[in-house]
This record gives structure tokens, sequence and C-alpha cells, in this order.
């Protein structure tokens, strides 16, 4: 195995890995203070249990997205020092500018939401969630643009003397155009994600035996109580479940309307990708089919089976049924004759320019397949726990589904990045270097083996320590509604008993 | 910094990042790695990382903010050190996911044995980084072979020398007596004099070792200025102790901080013109000119950071005003530790 393999594979895993739980953090942590900010409003107690036991999965989730995010800005570095020293003028400001206006502020400010509850003003404790929200939005913004420099290059100078690429125009990079349908395509994919989750799992409580839809027993003396706490319970998880079924439905419009967009831009800067989305190979000059489903060999050698959608490649691409869209042969040779007739660029490598086709082709596949699947079991899952069953207990199937909801939409996630990722092969920094070329030269091949497998092997531990801990949270429901302490009143007790404490 | 170079400027920044993480996780790590120690039974322990819960994460963004800047405006220095110290940052970063998970992890489980296990990870997760980033900067300071491509061409063991050991001993004994003042000020009861006393042999010792290390850093490296910083670490460490041993534990707090924002500006005061030093040859050094981002890099961040830099130190001392209290046992909620049982 040479180094960039490793390295690439390492990239891969950490990156992937992380990005299980952003998009969890950055759509939790708007929902949660919407659950908080409803309850300051209403006084519902229901609110506040909601916000108690889904910051509490927020939580689990946030640790490790947290913990595996250091290793994604050290291993730049670590993996990929000649990529740092050729980008890091035009990709280590994003990165810092991050660190310093985002981290800061989730960090603290998460800090003191956890341990405020009994220090802080109601009011100011809201506030901080929100703030922390904000945080991880801007955090999403720089990274993002760091990400979409890497897919379309602009706002800099390539430095003949210093062999690098310097920073020229720092609000181009900002606003790149790719960055702003990017931005908005994560993002709403991430509320789409978490008002999934939510979902799913009041759906399971909703349907759980031991909680929404617990029955008593034939000779339970408290049996009126019983079926009563069931039934309003099963009201707290509607009233979650409605809320994050706006939230959804705004990420879920904005993922479509953002994603239409995005495939737009990708034809026109990096027709490859879109080539490689579909296996195309060869030029159409009008009216491109979509194929959903393809038995065979998709290097289009062979085709079996498929099912195609006349010109639906065509809109996707450019806007119009008639558009043309350029296949996998054509680009190959233009991208040659730009890119590959410079022997003296130190950074290109002769290379074919096509990224891996299987892979492009159906990750791409997979991440609208999913996130359509998600979209649809959330709309059953709400139908089935509408207002009018309320009054009755719900089958625990519908808990199933609802368990599943996450599951699907994480995964779509992972299909998105993956796509957008190894779409842009060979190329890390499109146009500009190679992925081969940003190795570092100076790491051994064990030294990054020791690494991928020291990770990995965490990593997988961590993986089943937190869904062990997410499931317990979640089989054990909302605790009971306590009133919590009000420090902003005069009776409040400084010297009680902490609130919340590790 | 007017009139100042903007690289110089630079190296000003992250200096100030690297100083503000040894002296506000040096506490943090101090205090997980003396969970053994100072703690008798659960509560206690609980009190122990209750000191730290509010704000260890806040902490440990001043590193992350430090690496990011120097990716930034020394994209040369992030990308020979972080390949070079390749293992060692291995291992602080698997140290680092270990605590970090141990403190948001640990009250979470029933059993005694989890806990046991999630005390390991932080006591382990603390003691490493504690030591390795001593190496590291000892090693920065004191040069490590680097060639004329800015490569870095020896080994793990080559960091292990020993001026980089004794450097790694140096801030393991700083930071394990940073946190012991940091219980002493933030807890009370039996267990705040326990630390305090802690504080004052673990001082000992730190100063004994600081002193021996930074006076064979100026030996290799130094020049007026980073005698006079590192003497007046000596001082105010001797100070702390001193006021620590007297009952003041404000002060003493006072004296381990400043020791450490001393001794690190110090190191970077050795180091500077330098931002690396080749012990292969002077002329491969990495310096604040060949290592650094373009003027205009330069300067957007420069703007980012004079907006950003005193909104960031003003939350966060907020957030230490809002926690100020000292924490005892009695605080630690006892449903929880039913719970547990």
């Amino acid at each position: 195995m040479e180094l960039v393999d490793i390295a690439r594979w390492q990239f891969g895993i950490v990156t992937v890995y992380h990005f299980l739980f952003v998009p969890l953090t950055i759509g939790l942590t708007l929902i949660v203070a919407l659950f908080e900010t409803f309850w300051l409003r209403t006084k519902d107690p229901a609110y506040l249990r909601l916000t108690k036991f889904f910051g509490k999965l927020f939580l689990i989730n946030f640790a490790l997205g947290l913990v595996t995010g250091i290793v994604q800005e050290f291993q730049f570095g670590m993996n990929w020092s000649d990529y740092s020293r050729f980008v890091g003028d035009v990709f280590g400001a994003p990165l810092a500018i991050e660190g310093l206006l985002a981290f800061f502020l989730e960090s603290t400010f998460l800090g003191l939401w956890i341990f405020g509850w009994d220090k802080l003003p109601r009011l100011v404790h809201a506030a901080c969630m929100w703030i922390v929200h904000l945080g991880v939005l801007a955090s999403s913004w720089f990274i993002l643009a760091a990400n979409s420099w890497m897919q379309h290059p602009v706002g800099y100078r390539f430095d003949e003397e210093s062999g690098r690429a310097e920073l020229t125009d720092f609000a181009a990079v900002m606003f790149n155009k790719v960055q702003l349908v990017t931005f908005p395509h994560v993002v709403l994919a991430a509320y789409l994600t978490a008002g999934a989750f939510v979902i799913g799992v009041s759906a399971w409580l909703y349907a759980s035996k031991k909680h929404g839809s617990r029955v008593p027993g034939e000779d339970d003396p408290d049996a009126a109580e019983v079926l009563e706490t069931a039934r309003s319970d099963r009201a707290m998880y509607r009233k979650a479940m409605r809320i994050s079924a706006v939230v959804m439905l705004v990420g879920g419009i904005g993922v479509v309307v953002s994603g239409d967009v995005q495939g737009k831009i990708m034809t026109e800067v990096q027709p490859m990708k879109m080539a490689a989305a579909e296996a195309l190979y060869e030029t159409e000059e009008s009216c491109a089919p979509f194929s959903v489903f393809t038995i065979g060999t998709p290097d289009g050698t062979e085709e079996k089976f498929a099912v195609t959608v006349p010109c639906l490649l065509s809109f996707l691409g450019t806007g119009s049924f008639d558009g043309e869209v350029k296949g996998i042969n054509e680009l190959r040779e233009t991208y040659r004759e730009t890119y590959g007739a410079d022997p003296g660029a130190a950074y290109y490598t002769a290379s074919e320019y096509v990224p891996n086709i299987p892979v492009t082709y159906w990750t791409f596949r997979w991440m609208m397949g999913f996130g359509a699947l998600g979209g649809a079991g959330a709309v059953l899952v709400l139908w089935l726990t509408r207002r009018s069953r309320e009054e009755k207990v719900a089958p625990a199937w519908i808990g199933r589904v609802g368990i599943g909801l996450p599951v699907v939409m994480v995964l779509a996630n992972s299909m998105g990045w993956i796509f957008t990722e190894m779409g842009r092969q060979p190329w890390v920094v499109f146009g500009l270097m190679t992925t081969e070329s940003g190795v570092s030269p100076g790491v051994s091949v064990t030294e990054a083996l020791i690494s991928v497998i020291t990770l990995t092997s965490l990593y997988a531990v961590l993986f089943v320590i937190e869904m062990k801990l997410l499931a317990k949270t979640v089989r054990k429901g909302p605790e009971e509604f306590v009133e919590p302490p009000d420090p902003g009143s005069k009776d409040h007790d400084p010297d009680a008993q902490l609130n919340f404490a590790y | 910094m007017l009139g100042m170079e903007l690289t110089t400027v630079w190296f000003v920044i992250i200096a100030f990042l690297w100083i503000g993480y040894f002296a506000l996780e040096g506490f943090d790590f101090g205090v997980g790695m003396l969970v053994p120690v100072l703690a008798r039974d659960e509560t206690e322990r609980r009190v122990l990382i209750n000191t730290v819960g509010p704000v260890w994460d806040g902490n440990e963004v001043w590193l992350l903010v430090a690496g990011g800047a120097t990716f930034a405006a020394f994209p040369e220095w992030y990308a020979t050190l972080f390949s070079g110290y390749y293992l060692p940052l291995l291992l602080i970063l698997v140290a680092l996911i270990l605590r970090n998970l141990a403190f948001e992890y640990r009250h979470k489980g029933d059993t005694q044995q989890w806990r046991d296990r999630w005390d390991l990870a932080l006591i382990g997760g603390s003691f490493v980084p504690a030591v390795l980033w001593g190496v590291a900067f000892a090693n920065i300071v004191g040069g490590s072979p680097i060639d004329a491509d800015k490569e870095f061409t020896g080994t793990l063991f080559t960091l292990l020398n020993p001026h980089g050991l004794l450097g790694g001993l140096t801030t393991l004994l700083l930071f394990a007596t940073h946190g012991a003042m940091f219980v002493a000020l933030k807890t009370d009861g039996d267990i705040r004099h326990r630390a305090r006393a802690l504080a004052v042999r673990l001082g000992i010792a730190a100063a004994v070792v600081a002193v021996v290390f930074l006076a064979w850093t100026q030996a290799r490296t130094g020049d007026t200025s980073s005698a006079v910083a590192f003497v007046a670490a000596a001082l105010v460490l001797v100070g702390g102790i001193g006021a620590a041993s007297a009952g003041r534990e404000g002060w003493a707090f006072l004296g381990t901080f400043l020791a450490i924002v001393l001794a690190v500006a110090g190191l970077f005061l050795a180091l500077f013109p330098d931002v690396m030093v080749s012990s292969t040859s002077p002329a491969f050094s990495l310096t604040t000119t060949n290592a650094a981002a373009s003027p205009y890099s330069l300067t957007v961040m420069t703007w980012a950071a004079a907006i950003f830099t005193p909104l960031v130190i003003g939350y966060q001392s907020w957030t230490y005003w809002v926690f100020r209290k000292r924490i005892s046992t009695h605080h630690i909620p006892t449903a929880d530790l039913a719970d547990a049982r």
C-alpha cells in the first residue's frame, strides 16, 4: 500500500465518522433551543422535559463530534503536509477564523448551558443555546468555504516563486458560488437529519409500552392514573414531533432546491463530477437521461438492465430538458489539454482525470434515495401519530420505523460527502493540485498505518459506547417535570446542590 | 503592535494562543491527573471533576485556535511540525479524545467498572499530553533534525532526548501543581486543605525541575529577554508556593498561572525569530519569514483577530465569573449517587 492510499483511507474514515455527529449537532442545537424557548413562553412543563431530554441526547452526540473534530484539524498537517504548504495561505485563514469565531463561542456557551441551570437567569440560559446554534452555523460557514475552495478555487493566485496558492481576495473565498449553495445544502440537510432524529425518537417513545403507549394491568388500582400519564406523554411527544416536522419541512424543501442549484453549478465548474454521477461516457447533446437504477457494469461497457428517466440529467445539470451534458470521454480529453500539457508544473501529475465511477454513480443515488426514504418515513410516522389518534395507544412497529429515520438520514449525509469528495478526484484542489502530490513526504508508511489503525479501532469502540448510551437514554425517556431553579428570583438558594454535575 | 512586521505580529499572536492554552488547560490537565491522589471517595472525585466541568472545553479551544492560526499564518511551520512530530501528536490526539469523553460520559454509567474505566481515561488522557507538550516544545526551541526541504528527518526517539524529556517532566510537574492550586481555590472543606498541601510539595519539585530545564534552554538558545522571562517565571512560581503555604489560594493560583505564562513566553522569546530550530543546520531552521503566509492573508487575519480576540477573552472571563463559587461535597447531587449504586 502506498502512503497516499493509507492517508486517503484515514481521511475518508475519520471524516465520514466525524460527519455522523455533525448534522445532529447542527440541527439539535436549533431544536433544543426551540423547545427551551417554547417552555419560556408557554410554561408548559412538556417543553422543559423535552429540552432536558433532547439536550441530553444532543450532548452525548456532541461529545463524539467534538473529539473527532480535533483529529480533522491535526491530520491536514500530519498526513497532508505538502497540501498544507501549498494551500495554507488560502485554506488556513477560514480554519483559523472558524476556531476564533465559532469554536470558542460553541464551547463556552455550551458549558454555560450545561452547568448554568442554577446560575443564569432563564432568558440568558435559553439564549446560550441559541448562541451555540449561531456558533455551529458560523463554524459550518467557514469550514464549507474552505471545502468549496477545494472544489472551485477562487480569490487566489499561483505564486511562481513560493510555488503555492496565495490569497488575493478573501471575500471571493467566503462568497464562492459553490459555497453559497453548499452551505444551505449542508445546513438544511442537517436540519432534516435532526428533525428526523427527534421525530423518530419521539415516535419510539410514543409507541413504547413503557412510555407513551403503556396500559395498566387488569387489577392495577392506579389504572386511571397510568392511562392519563400515558395520554399526556403522547401529547408531549406529539409536540416534539410537530416542531421537528416544521424544521424537517424547511430542511427538506431547502435541500431539494439547493441540491438542484448545486447540480447546475457543479456541471459548470466540475463537469467531470456530473458526468461521473451518471456514469455518462459519451456526450449527450440534448435530453440526457438519468438512470435511477442500473444492473450491469456501471463503467458503461455493459448495461443489462436500467430504469431511466428521459431528459432528467439534462435538467439536473443545465436546467433545461434539452441541455447538453458532456460525457466522461470528451471531458477527459479536455482535462488533458487543460492540465496535462504542462510538465513544468510541480503540482500536476499525469492522470486520467476520471474519478472512481461506481463510487460516484452509487453514492449520488444513495444520497438522494436515503434522503427521500427518510422524508417519506417521517411523513408516515407523523400521519400515524396525528392528533385524532392521540387518544389511543400505538403499535410498536411505528417506533421501529421511527428509530430507522435518523439512521437513513445520517447515511444520506455520508453519501453526499463521499460523492462530492470522491467526485473531485484525482484533484485535492480542483485544477491546481492532485491528491497524490498533497501527502506528507516525510511520513513513513508504518507511521501512517499506526495512525489509521489506532484511530479506526478507537473510533469503533467509541461508536459502540455512544450507541449504547444513546439507546439507554432513549429507553429511559424524559424525566419527570421538576421546576428548575430560578436564579433570577429572590428565594433562589445559591448554596443548594448543583442542578447538574458531572 | 504598530510598526511591527506582520509576521512578528503573528508570531506574538501564536505565542499568546499557546500561552493561553497552557495556562488554562494546564490546570485541567492537573486536576485530571490528581483525581486518584486527591479524592478519597466517589463524591470527592466528582467535586474535583466538577471544578473544571464548565470550563475545560473552552480551555481546549485555545489549542485548536493555536493550530488553526499556525496553519494560516505559518503554513510551513504547521506542515513541518505536524508531519514531523507525527507519533507524539497522534498520542496527544488519542489522549485528548479519551479525556474529553471521560468528562462527558463518566457520570452517565451506573456501574463502578464504568466509572473506574473513565477515571483511567481521564488520568491517562491528562498525563500524556501534559508530558508530551513539554517534550514537543523543548524540541521546537532546542532544535530537531530538519533538512533543506523543511522536512523533519528524525523519529519519535530523536524527540525523546534528555532536554526534551526534561521539558516533558517540567510541564508535567507545573501542570500538576497548577491543578492542585486550582482545586485549592475552587473547593471547600477537607479536600481544599489537602490540595493546598499537595500544591506546595508538588510546587517545590516543579520549581527545581523547571529551573534546571529553563536554565538549560537558556544556555542553548536563550537571549536577554528570555532570561528575564525565565527568572521572572521562577520568582512568581516560588511566590505562588509561598502564598499557598500561607493559605492565600487566590495569590497562589495566580502565581502558577503567571509562572506558566512567563515560562512559555520565555520559550517563544528564545525561539524568535525562528519558529522551529533545525539541529541539522541553522540555515534550515524555519523562521517567521521563510515559513509565513502572504502579507494579504496575514492582514485579513489580523483584522479577524483584532475584532474577535477581545470578545473571546470577555465572554470566557464571564464564564469563570459565573462559575466562581467554590464547590464542596455537599453541592454534589446525591440523587445521582444513589442512582449510581
